[in-house]
């Protein structure tokens, strides 16, 4: 029986010096240019997050070896691994649509990894059933791939990338390829067994839940660049690209403050609550911004602009409505109040949102 | 990026399914169709028609037919042996590295298909006949001589089927997802280990419809084996070149030798109906 969790949870936070990831991955394929640095400490569950084509997987196959780097570095516990092959890096991928190969039970999926890095075949068999069991799949390590649900394949492969006891644990959108419902259950079981992994887990995805759930530090990657990088509540508040605004659901501006007023931009002013010189980003929450069919009068809003209806969509149990104008930003409100104000593209509204209600930070 | 999604291999639709009645088909098309099909059949009608049937048992009995034929399928069996042991990491090359003048070494490999075999069997001479370019060092080192012998039936045979099975073995793989290989490595499994445990396994069965596909052909092979390997019974003498001489003197003798090939043939395309016969559209 194999042992994932040797190490004592105190000692797993923070690593020796040299010990996790570190890493700049360089990538150049003429017209794309991956340029991302990545470093993290033993336990850390670092996810890549970033709009399709941006370069996650590029960086996660550069990684594992199966990509080779033009340049930068990779370390990983000290150890150099820029030209070592992607067989003899100790490395473990879940790939997106898991592969598990087809013509091997799950048994001896996982058995594959123990087989390959030298142990006898009873010994790679005992390992892989000792994984399956913390997997909770005794039950199906007698069936072929095509036999399992979505669910039980992602453990399955889960359970194979860390046979082989990697050092790094890479995942390329391990939620991706599984259903609405599954996907609740499988979220929660992953988090419980990357809170378990003692080193360094990379997941790939552009799905902010995904990210915000399963890992403690998000590296938003758009273009081949990293544009981001913080706690999931660091990038929730503080949105720094308007592709991560969109992820967490803000209206995100650039401007210059000048104390309480922010010259945007997008144009407008806009008031707000800190007291900030220079370049600022100011966010607020589509819900903070109230619509009316005239302009206000004696309203406390200093915020106030003329806007046109572009689109509408239920957004939850909410209406989102897209408005352009002065300033573009998009504006919940419930449907009663929708339909009070006639909502429709094309209707001119005046949308208002207090300076208390939005978020000023230095850019 | 790789983020692409793969084409799996898709299962094309059954042809019948598609296909309409034949009330609406234009005769033009018809016709020829009609033609064509008949063809096919009629010398094969034929050849059940004025086929012995009497003298059958006594004929396929007699130590002539069956020294062809054990001959034939022994050296049939040993030809797609060497072209699998030879083949398939041949297709692995052609289908998964890449190297300047692949697309020339692919032409190369396809060239015997094309070739008639006759030239085929001239050339063999030359490169391995008794004084050929290689033949002769064989010859003075190991003192093997090729031509005219059993072992010169099974050149002569995996010369020209070895390309059906590298044809067969290549699509297959460039059909199978690489990605499973890279899964092997990172798995900690080198690129032939990868190969041997996970690819072959996958495409074992267009390995199986390749070799049935070159044993088929190295069982009627004829030009390359009569002339780099000669026409001896008992050694070099396989079933086709049997039926060839047989026809000269002994009509009878070729038709049931005839019958005999042709029910090898028949049972092969039933082992393949699944693969051909349903899913080609």
């Amino acid at each position: 029986m194999t042992d994932i969790d040797e190490t004592p949870a105190g000692l797993r936070d923070r690593g020796l010096p040299g010990e996790g990831l570190d890493a700049r991955l360089v990538v150049d394929r003429g017209i794309f240019r991956l340029d991302v640095a990545l470093t993290a400490a033993p336990g850390d569950v670092v996810a890549l997050l970033g709009p399709n084509g941006a370069g996650k997987t590029t960086a996660l196959r550069a990684l594992a070896g199966l990509v080779p780097l033009t340049g930068g570095h990779l370390c990983l516990d000290g150890a150099a691994l820029d030209r070592t092959p992607p067989e003899a890096r100790p490395v473990g991928v879940v790939f997106q649509d898991y592969l598990l190969f087809p013509h091997l039970s799950a048994l001896d999926n996982v058995a594959f990894g123990p087989r390959c890095r030298g142990a006898t075949k009873a010994e790679a068999r005992a390992q892989a059933a000792g994984w399956l069991a913390r997997m909770g799949l005794t039950g199906h390590a007698g069936a072929k791939p095509r036999r399992l649900s979505g669910g039980q394949a992602q453990r399955v492969a889960l359970a194979r990338a860390l046979a082989t006891r990697p050092r790094l644990l890479l995942l390329d959108e391990p939620l991706a390829a599984l259903d609405a419902r599954t996907r609740l259950e499988v979220r929660a079981q992953l988090r419980r067994h990357l809170a378990e992994f003692e080193a360094v887990a990379v997941l790939v995805t552009h799905d902010p839940l995904d990210a915000m759930v399963l890992a403690d530090r998000l590296v938003v990657v758009e273009h081949g660049r990293v544009v981001q990088e913080g706690t999931p509540s660091d990038i929730a508040r503080r949105p720094r690209t308007d592709y991560v605004a969109q992820l967490v659901g803000l209206n995100l501006y650039r401007g210059q403050a000048d104390g309480h007023t922010v010259r945007l931009e997008a144009g407008p002013a806009l008031t707000i609550t800190e007291d900030l010189s220079g370049p600022v980003f100011v966010a607020f929450p589509p819900g903070a911004v109230t619509l009316h069919r005239d302009r206000p009068t004696g309203s406390s809003a200093r915020n106030l602009w003329r806007c046109e209806v572009a689109g509408l969509e239920t957004h939850g149990d909410q209406i989102r409505a897209d408005l352009t104008g002065t300033l573009p930003l998009t504006a919940d409100l419930t449907t009663v109040a929708a339909a009070e104000l006639g909502l429709h593209p094309g209707a001119v509204v005046w949308a208002a949102v207090k300076a208390a209600q939005t978020h000023a930070y230095p850019a | 990026m790789t983020e692409v999604d793969r084409a799996r291999t898709v299962v094309p639709e059954s042809g019948a399914r598609r296909a309409r009645a034949l009330g609406g088909v234009p005769l033009p098309l018809l016709l020829p169709a009609l033609v064509g099909l008949a063809f096919l059949l009629l010398p094969l009608l034929a050849l059940l028609i004025r086929a012995p049937w009497r003298s059958l048992p006594q004929q396929l009995t007699s130590a002539e037919v069956w020294q062809a034929l054990q001959l034939s399928l022994v050296s049939a069996t040993a030809a797609t042996a060497v072209s699998l042991v030879l083949g398939v990491p041949l297709a692995w090359l052609l289908a998964r590295t890449d190297f300047p003048g692949r697309g020339l070494v692919r032409a190369l490999v396809t060239l015997p298909l094309v070739l008639p075999p006759v030239v085929g069997g001239v050339a063999l001479l030359l490169a391995l006949g008794r004084g050929g370019v290689v033949g002769q060092w064989l010859d003075a080192w190991f003192g093997i001589t090729l031509p005219f012998t059993t072992a010169g039936v099974v050149v002569a045979e995996a010369f020209v089927a070895m390309p059906f099975l590298v044809i067969s073995v290549e699509g297959t793989l460039r059909a199978a997802d690489p990605r499973y290989e890279e899964a092997a490595t990172t798995l900690g499994a080198s690129r032939f280990t990868a190969f041997r445990r996970v690819t072959l396994p996958l495409i074992a069965p267009g390995i199986a419809a390749g070799a049935v596909l070159a044993w088929a052909r190295a069982l009627g092979e004829f030009g390359a084996t009569i002339t780099f390997a000669g026409n001896f019974p008992g050694r070099t003498q396989t079933m086709p070149l049997a039926v060839y001489l047989a026809l000269q003197n002994d009509p009878a003798a070729a038709i049931a030798l005839s019958l005999v090939l042709l029910t090898v043939s028949i049972a092969v395309l039933a082992g393949l109906r699944d693969r051909w016969m349903t899913a080609s559209t």
